[in-house]
C-alpha cells in the first residue's frame, strides 16, 4: 500500500516561501511525476514527503497515517537521488543489502534478496566491485535495486536520469517504466523533461512557482491544459501563442494552438507567412514561420519530405476544434 | 603535465630546497650529534662537528638515573588516549557543524579557533588550582587520582587543547562529502548513529587518519602543560628532557640524548605516515 496525501502541506526557507499551501492526493500504486522549469519546487516537495525537509505547515498522510512527524528512516519510502548516492566505500552487493541490514535483516534472507535484485537489474556480474568501477547507466541501477529491496510502500526518483546520456536516458526511461508495470508500487518521479513526464506517467502534477498548476493524466493536460502554464510547458515543440486581434476574433485574450494542429500549404490557408527555418527530422519537419503578423514565430509540424524551404512563401490553417483559448489572467476560457 | 623548466633555475630551486631543508633539520642532526659526544666535547668553543669519540655513554647514563620506559608509556598513554577522546567528541560535532549548519556555526567554529590564541599561561594558575582541588577533594578521599601528576587529568587537558584543532580539521573532511549520501543513508533506515558509524566514518577515514597522526604527534610534543602539571607518575617524555636540565655542571650532551629518545618514537611515527599525513594536510585544497 502506498497512498500519500497532502494536507496544506506548504515549505519556506526563512521569509522566502517556497511552497504555498497546497493539498494532493497520490492514489496507491500510481505513476505520479512533478513536472515544471527549475527552481519551481519539485524538488522540494519530493524531499519533504521524503522528511528529509520538515514542513512549515500542513500534513503529510501515508496510507491515511499522520508521517508529518515521522523521520524519513520510518516512513517506509525508498529515494533514488539524481547523483546515484551510492555508498563509495561499500560493493554493489552491500550497497543493495544496506536498507535491509538497518531493517535488522537476517543474512539468508538478505543475500537472497539482493541476489534477486540484482538478477532482475541485470547487475549480478558486479556484485562485488565498488560502484566508482561502474558506469552511470549500471550506478543507476544499483541506485534502483537499493530501492527495490526494501520493498518500500513508494519509491521517490528525484531526477534520476538527468546525469545520463541521451540514449541511456531513453532505455532506462522504459526499465522503470516497466518495474512500474510489474511491481505496482507507487512511484512519485520529478523531472523538469516534459517527455520524461509524459511518457512515464499516468498522472502528471504541473508546477509553477511552488504552486499545482494542474493535475491530470498526460493527455488530459495534453487535451485540455487548465492554463498558457501548462499549455505551453507539455507539449514539444511548444504550443504557439497568438494575442491581439486574432485572439479577439475567438473572443479571447490569446489562443494557443499545437505546432501539429496547424496544416501548412503552398498556395492557400487562413495565416500566410514566411518559412525561416525548417527543421528536417526525416519522420517530421518543423517549420519555423516568420511574418505572420500573429506571433513572432509560429512552429508548424509538417509531414517528413515536405517541399517548404527557408525563404518560401507558407499558409497556415489551424485546425478550428483544437484552438486553446486563454483570458488575460491565463486561465483557460 | 611537465612544464619546461630551464636546467639553471631547477639547479637553483633544488639547491635553495636542500638549502632550507637543511637548516630546518639542522638543530636534529645536531642534538643527535651532541648526545654521542662526551660532556666536554658538547659545550667546546668552536664546535665540534664529527670529529670526536663517539660514545653511548649518554644513553647509559640517562636509563641509569631515569627510567625510559615509563615515561614513554605515558606518552603513548596520553597521546593516544587524548587523541581518541577528542575524535569521539569531534566526530559528532563536525558531524553536525558540517551537514546540519545552523546560524551560530561559523561563529562557533571560529570561537573554538581563538581558544588557541589565548597564551596558555594564561590560565595555569586556575588549573593548577582546580587539580589541587580536585586532589583534596577526590584523590585524598577515594584513591581515584584524578588531580595533579594524574592521567586523568592529563588526558583531559591534552583532549581539550587539541580538540578545536581536531573538530577543524573533521569538519573540512567532511564537508567534502555529498549531504546526499547521508540522505540516502537515512531513506535507507539508518539511525544518526548508524549513519555516522557506517557511513560518515568509512567515508572520511583517510581524513580521521590523518588528524589522528597529526593529533598524536601534536600531543606527544606537548610541554607546557605536562611539564608544569606532572612529577613522575603521569610524566611523559617531555618531562623526561626536562630531567636533564640542570642550573650546573655539564648536561648537555645528556639532556641531548634524552631529547633523541623522546623523539625518535615520534620521527618513526612519522616517517611511515607522512604520506597520508601530506594528503590529509593538503585533502580539499588540491582534488
Amino acid at each position: 500500500m502506498g497512498r500519500i496525501t497532502l494536507e496544506g502541506v506548504a515549505k519556506r526557507f526563512g521569509e522566502a516561501e517556497v511552497i504555498p499551501p497546497l493539498d494532493l492526493d497520490i492514489p496507491d500504486g500510481s505513476f505520479c511525476v512533478f513536472v515544471g522549469p527549475s527552481g519551481c519546487g519539485k524538488s522540494t516537495l519530493l524531499r519533504l514527503i521524503a522528511g528529509l525537509e520538515d514542513t512549515s505547515a500542513g500534513r503529510i498522510l501515508i496510507d491515511g497515517q499522520d508521517a508529518t512527524r515521522v523521520p524519513p528512516a520510518k516512513r517506509g519510502l525508498a529515494m533514488v537521488f539524481q547523483s546515484y548516492a551510492l555508498y563509495p566505500h561499500m560493493s554493489v552487493r552491500a550497497n543493495i543489502a544496506f536498507p535491509l541490514r538497518m531493517a535488522g535483516m537476517a543474512r539468508e534472507e538478505r543475500d537472497r534478496r539482493v541476489e534477486e535484485a540484482a538478477r532482475v537489474l541485470n547487475l549480478t556480474p558486479y556484485l562485488d566491485r565498488r560502484p566508482g568501477q561502474l558506469s552511470g547507466g549500471q550506478r543507476q541501477r544499483v541506485a534502483i535495486g537499493r530501492a527495490i529491496v526494501r520493498e518500500p510502500k513508494a519509491f521517490l526518483f528525484d531526477e534520476p536520469l538527468s546525469n545520463l546520456d541521451a540514449a541511456l536516458r531513453v532505455g532506462m526511461r522504459i526499465e522503470i517504466t516497466e518495474l512500474h508495470e510489474r511491481l505496482r508500487t507507487t512511484m512519485i518521479y520529478v523531472t523538469h523533461d516534459q517527455v520524461e513526464a509524459m511518457t512515464m506517467a499516468d498522472r502528471i502534477v504541473v508546477l509553477n512557482a511552488g504552486k499545482i498548476e494542474q493535475v491530470g493524466s498526460p493527455l488530459e493536460l495534453y487535451r485540455e491544459p487548465r492554463n498558457r502554464f501548462v499549455a505551453g510547458f507539455i507539449g514539444s515543440p511548444r504550443m504557439n501563442f497568438i494575442e491581439g486581434a486574432e485572439a479577439a476574433r475567438h473572443g479571447a485574450h490569446a489562443i494557443g494552438i499545437r505546432p501539429e494542429h496547424v496544416t501548412p500549404h503552398p498556395s492557400s490557408g487562413d495565416w500566410k507567412g514566411v518559412v525561416g527555418v525548417a527543421e528536417h527530422l526525416g519522420s517530421d519537419t518543423f517549420l519555423h514561420v516568420h511574418d505572420t503578423g500573429l506571433a513572432e514565430t509560429i512552429t508548424v509540424r509538417a509531414e517528413g519530405e515536405i517541399g517548404l524551404n527557408p525563404g518560401d512563401t507558407v499558409y497556415l490553417t489551424p485546425q478550428p476544434d483544437r484552438i486553446h483559448r486563454f483570458a488575460a489572467n491565463g486561465d483557460r476560457l | 603535465m611537465a612544464r619546461a623548466v630551464p636546467p639553471a633555475r631547477k639547479a637553483l630551486t633544488t639547491a635553495l630546497a636542500w638549502a632550507v631543508g637543511l637548516l630546518l633539520f639542522f638543530p636534529i642532526l645536531w642534538t643527535v650529534l651532541t648526545s654521542f659526544k662526551p660532556e666536554p666535547v658538547a659545550v667546546a668553543s668552536p664546535p665540534v662537528f664529527l670529529d670526536f669519540d663517539w660514545t653511548l655513554r649518554n644513553y647509559q647514563d640517562v636509563q641509569r638515573q631515569r627510567d625510559y620506559f615509563d615515561y614513554f608509556q605515558n606518552s603513548v598513554i596520553l597521546s593516544l588516549g587524548s587523541t581518541i577522546l577528542a575524535l569521539l567528541i569531534a566526530i559528532p560535532a563536525a558531524w553536525s557543524m558540517a551537514f546540519v549548519p545552523g546560524r551560530r556555526t561559523k561563529d562557533l567554529l571560529m570561537w573554538m579557533l581563538s581558544t588557541k590564541m589565548m597564551p596558555a599561561v594564561g590560565v595555569l594558575v586556575p588549573i593548577y588550582l582546580i587539580l589541587k582541588w580536585l586532589d583534596d577533594m577526590i584523590t585524598r578521599r577515594t584513591g581515584i587520582d584524578v588531580g595533579l601528576d594524574s592521567h586523568v587529568a592529563l588526558l583531559v587537558i591534552l583532549t581539550l587543547i587539541n580538540l578545536p584543532i581536531v573538530i577543524w580539521m573533521l569538519y573540512t573532511y567532511f564537508r567534502e562529502i555529498p549531504g546526499e549520501i547521508l540522505e540516502a543513508a537515512r531513506m535507507d533506515g539508518a539511525t544518526l548513529r548508524d549513519e555516522i558509524l557506517w557511513i560518515l566514518t568509512p567515508m572520511a577515514l583517510p581524513g580521521i587518519a590523518s588528524t589522528f597522526l597529526l593529533n598524536v604527534i601534536l600531543a606527544w610534543n606537548e610541554a607546557f602543560w605536562t611539564i608544569n602539571l606532572t612529577v613522575t607518575d603521569a610524566a611523559p617524555l617531555s618531562k623526561f628532557i626536562t630531567g636533564f636540565s640542570s642550573p650546573q655542571g655539564l648536561f648537555y650532551a645528556k639532556l641531548s640524548a634524552a631529547s633523541t629518545l623522546a623523539i625518535a618514537p615520534i620521527l618513526v611515527l612519522g616517517w611511515f605516515s607522512q604520506r597520508q599525513l601530506v594528503r590529509g594536510l593538503t585533502f580539499g585544497a588540491v582534488k
